[in-house]
């Protein structure tokens, strides 16, 4: 199926992305690294002796020169050893994989509700471009650009948890113990952290839509004699929605660390909640691998929608 | 394309005079007739709108237009102060990386590439919270996390404008480079720039916002507009009174809108390619 | 004044209604500049399996009547009048639903562009089947097989591979038949073709018309075809309309339009088709100027800035049409070849005019 070019459009990417995320690696070690603070104080207490805290270093490697620490902790990174944390000694890899389902969950759901809004509003939106229905969802949209997501989480815990007890406020029930339960504690902070995604995509749908309504392959598809339903599904979709695409993948990338903060306001424990909860214990490693897993998920997810519009567009395909 | 589209249209003065009110507010708000916005009265607590208290006042009795006023320094300060450490650095670097086009700029560019490859948030939220969380030292680092993108928005547009005739005229007539910088390019680029550094602005306002329900903006009691909000938040205050919430939120809201429609205004009213982006 | 008679084509033997039957078709766009009258009084007719050619210079309004003609140009901003008579049906008179059920199985479009007409996105296969199946309600399997029938009779090697391509992966004269394909799929009574030869090679262009009209023949349909070069026309049409700043200002039977051509637009057109047969050094004359902004025409005949013959009376009064021989018609004061021609002629020349200067330069004086 794929054709040459593809593979080397492909194989360059790949390059690309292992070099950035090696660079990732050393952003996320040095970040912690350079920062002040001693974690040995962490360890022990303010008030233990010199060479206690000199050993302690030396047992957790952190005596050795900075270039030494980073390929050992890059070393066993790459055998799947994340290390473990200070305080509770939970392997860091253990607790990542307990939270980052939650990230995911929540992005996932953010999106599916950013598509379901977004998609019909632009498509109803771009068949009469100035007239009411466009103009009231485009100021409606414009409004929602500039409602923070905690503003929004904060309005939605006042008038569903608050006011008429729909949802929970807070807490987080796991996804394999009870659907329902699961559902419910997620759709708020979903909701949240969807919003903002629901004003770029409608923006972005409906210009991108109106241009390619314009375009001679639609008043060809119109002198068929074909419906405009399925007009507007089969021909003016899909070319228009690659700008969507590509706003959708460095979204989804920053969702993940968007997600922060919803999961603080909700408390539910997932990766943004724990590095916060990390950070203010002084608890490095999980710091470390969490910064990383996170920031490499980022290009990742960046990476494999470029990839898909390649896909999606035979005319990237070949160029 | 319709003359309507090259005007800036009434809505425009509305916001940018919110703007300004913001921006007066902040400035003169010790010679303002307000109360003092940490001033406890627990007489007056959870009150109601009134002469005393114009949006009444939160669960410590304290006078909570007072503290919005009050809290709007630290919103503008690290929203302007950020944005104009991000333009000096990342604009400048982006002006003459989008004119030469040469080695400098390709290092340049692969690491704004790299940088920006990095979620940003993740970023800050370390260095804030091992570094420090004072006022300058906020600005600081959201400034300079701006310079990337900052850096990528000025070069694109300046690389827009580098190859028109114009310039390649100066060159001809023997300018020097930097002549053909300041007084040839940056006259072209200063008001898309103009445009992105607001919009700039709106995000760090929420940026801060967002810290602040992490914990990790000025610490409290100074009052920012995200830790008016996050106070309101919690406690319980939601559900005895949700106005400490509300007003900071309305508020921010306002700003945010101001900020998105001039720069968004601007960009159209100057017909700025979004390509840049 | 305005108001020009349905011009009649049909052969004695054809007595039936025309097929198609425009009548002072008007199509003005409200633009904020001001009134764009693109189509201003047109009207003609066509009997079934018969070819009209309609023939004019980019921007005289000739794609915008075959559009309008359709009914395809977007309801707003667009005003139209006059009566498209289809088999006796009027398609001005017919909302959306209406004219979905003639679009495609009762008359199609060939597009000027196929790069731009087909869509880049949607396989070659699909874009043939789909009308085969909402249309003509075809199965699957049906449609398939009848996509690939019209693909071979196209000319396109291999059809089903094709089906599978995507449009940029076929050449430029692949993808008009493909074009042409997609247009014929349904069994159209009447095609109206948009200048369906203007991006192709010289050989290319030629082998896609020889398509056309060996598809007209076997199917039976009647065809308006429209193009700027009245050289593509020359062979392969009935009747010529010659249109000029939104009006047709000559028709006729093909070779009356040549042998006895009235109208100095018509003669300038002529003029400017190569021929093959002329010594290598024979200038190609080119006509001077542009056509008139369709948006302030002209006080006289829009033609008459142009025009090598045109005296006051020319600038000052529009030339209704008037019949030269039954089916002959044109719009002009001093037709070609009339004494008062020549002296407007003269006059010109010495005035130092330049489409006069230029005619007097290479011979070719009245």
């Amino acid at each position: 199926m794929l054709g040459e070019p593809v593979l080397k459009y492909l194989i360059t990417r790949l390059v690309q992305l292992v070099a950035v995320v090696f660079v990732i690696s050393v952003l996320a070690f040095l970040l912690v690294h350079l920062l002040p603070g001693d974690p040995s104080v962490t360890i022990l207490g303010p008030f233990d002796t010199a060479a206690a805290r000199a050993e302690v270093l030396r047992q957790l490697g952190l005596d050795k020169p900075l270039p030494l620490q980073y390929l050992t902790w890059l070393g066993n990174v790459l055998h799947g050893n994340l290390g473990e944390s200070f305080l509770t000694k939970e392997s860091v890899s253990h607790a990542i994989a307990q939270a980052f389902p939650i990230d995911l969950e929540l992005v996932v759901l953010s999106q599916i509700i950013a598509f379901a809004v977004a998609i019909p509003l632009a498509m109803v939106a771009a068949r009469r471009p100035n007239k009411a229905f466009d103009r009231l969802s485009s100021t409606f949209t414009f409004g929602l650009l500039s409602v923070p997501a905690f503003i929004l989480a904060v309005l939605l815990v006042l008038v569903f948890a608050v006011s008429i007890h729909a949802f929970p406020a807070t807490g987080w029930t796991n996804l394999t113990s009870n659907l329902g339960q699961n559902l419910r504690s997620a759709i708020l902070p979903s909701i949240a952290l969807g919003a903002g995604s629901v004003a770029v995509y409608f923006r972005l749908l409906r210009s991108d839509l109106i241009s390619t309504l314009q375009e001679d392959y639609i008043t060809m598809a119109r002198a068929k004699g074909l419906p405009t339903r399925y007009i507007l599904f089969r021909h003016a979709l899909r070319p228009s929605s690659f700008s969507l695409l590509a706003s959708a993948g460095i979204n989804i990338g920053s969702l993940l660390t968007g997600a922060f903060v919803v999961e603080y306001l909700f408390q539910l424990p997932g990766i943004g909640y724990q590095i916060v909860e990390s950070i203010s214990s002084r608890d490095y490693l999980m710091v470390q691998g969490m910064a990383l897993v996170v920031a490499v998920a980022f290009v990742v997810v960046n990476f494999a929608v470029d990839f898909l519009l390649v896909l999606l567009d035979p005319r990237i395909r070949r160029a | 394309m319709p003359d309507s589209q090259k005007r800036l249209g009434p809505l425009f003065w509305i916001c940018l005079g919110f703007i300004g009110l913001v921006v007066f507010g902040a400035i003169f708000a010790n010679v303002l007739p307000l109360p003092n916005p940490d001033a406890q009265n627990y007489a007056a607590v959870n009150a109601g709108p009134s002469l005393h208290h114009l949006l009444g006042t939160d669960d410590l009795g304290r006078d909570l237009l007072s503290r919005i006023v009050f809290g709007s320094r630290v919103s503008l300060v690290v929203g302007f102060g950020g944005i104009a450490i991000g333009l000096a650095i990342g604009g400048t670097l982006g002006l003459v990386a989008g004119y030469r086009s040469g080695a400098l700029d390709t290092v340049l560019n692969a690491g704004s590439f790299v940088i920006l490859a990095f979620p940003p948030l993740l970023a800050i939220i370390v260095i804030v919270a091992f570094w420090g969380r004072s006022l300058p030292k906020l600005t600081l680092i959201i400034g300079i996390a701006s310079i990337p993108s900052m850096f990528r928005v000025i070069r694109a547009t300046t690389m827009s404008y580098a190859n028109r005739d114009f310039v390649v005229a100066a060159r001809a007539l023997g300018a020097s480079n930097r002549r053909i910088i300041f007084r040839e390019l940056l006259p072209n680029v200063a008001p898309a720039a103009i445009s992105f550094a607001l919009i700039g602005v709106a995000i760090i306002v929420v940026l801060e916002g967002s810290l602040a329900f992490l914990g990790l903006s000025v610490a409290l009691p100074t009052p920012s507009w995200g830790n008016i909000i996050y106070e309101g938040a919690s406690n319980n205050n939601l559900q005895t009174n949700p106005f400490i919430a509300l007003w900071p939120a309305l508020a921010m809201f306002l700003l945010l809108t101001s900020l998105n429609l001039v720069g968004d205004r601007l960009r159209s009213y100057f017909d700025v390619r979004e390509g840049g982006l | 004044m305005r108001r020009a008679d349905p011009l009649r084509f049909a052969p004695v033997e054809d007595m039936a209604d025309p097929l198609l039957s425009v009548e002072d078709l008007r199509t003005h766009f409200r633009t904020p500049a001001g009134v764009l009258r693109a189509v201003d009084g047109v009207s003609f007719s066509l009997d079934r399996g018969k070819t009209l050619g309609i023939v004019g210079e980019s921007g005289s309004g000739k794609t915008v009547l075959s559009r309008s003609v359709m009914g395809l140009l977007s309801q707003s901003s667009v005003d139209r009048s006059g009566r498209v008579l289809f088999a006796g049906h009027d398609l001005t008179a017919m909302g959306p639903r209406e004219l979905r059920q003639v679009w495609g199985t009762q008359v199609s479009m060939i597009f000027q562009d196929p790069m731009t007409a087909l869509n880049p996105v949607v396989r070659i296969g699909r874009q043939i089947t789909e009308s085969l199946r909402i249309r003509a309600g075809l199965d699957r399997a049906a449609a398939r097989q009848t996509a690939v029938a019209l693909l071979a009779s196209v000319g396109i090697p291999s059809p089903e591979r094709r089906l599978r391509s995507y449009p940029h992966e076929l050449s430029g004269g692949m993808r008009q038949r493909v074009m042409i394909a997609i247009a014929l799929s349904c069994g159209p009574k009447l095609v109206l073709a948009d200048e369906p030869t203007t991006g192709l090679d010289v050989t290319i262009q030629a082998q896609i018309l020889d398509l056309l009209s060996s598809e007209q023949r076997e199917r039976s349909m009647a065809m308006v075809l429209v193009t700027h070069d009245l050289g593509v026309v020359a062979g392969r049409t009935d009747h010529i309309a010659v249109m000029y700043a939104g009006r047709i200002v000559e028709s006729a039977p093909t070779a009356v339009v040549f042998r006895d051509t009235k109208m100095p637009y018509t003669e300038a057109l002529i003029r400017s088709i190569p021929k093959l047969a002329a010594p290598s050094h024979t200038r190609l004359l080119a006509i001077e100027g542009r056509p008139p902004s369709l948006l302030d025409p002209p006080e006289g005949c829009a033609f008459a800035p142009r025009c090598p013959y045109a005296d006051d009376r020319c600038h000052r009064e529009a030339p209704p049409l008037r019949e030269a021989s039954p089916g002959h018609l044109y719009a002009c004061w001093n037709p070609v070849g009339t004494p008062a021609a020549a002296r407007a002629f003269e006059a010109n020349r010495q005035a130092g005019l330049p489409a006069a200067v230029a005619y007097a330069r290479s011979g070719v004086a009245p």
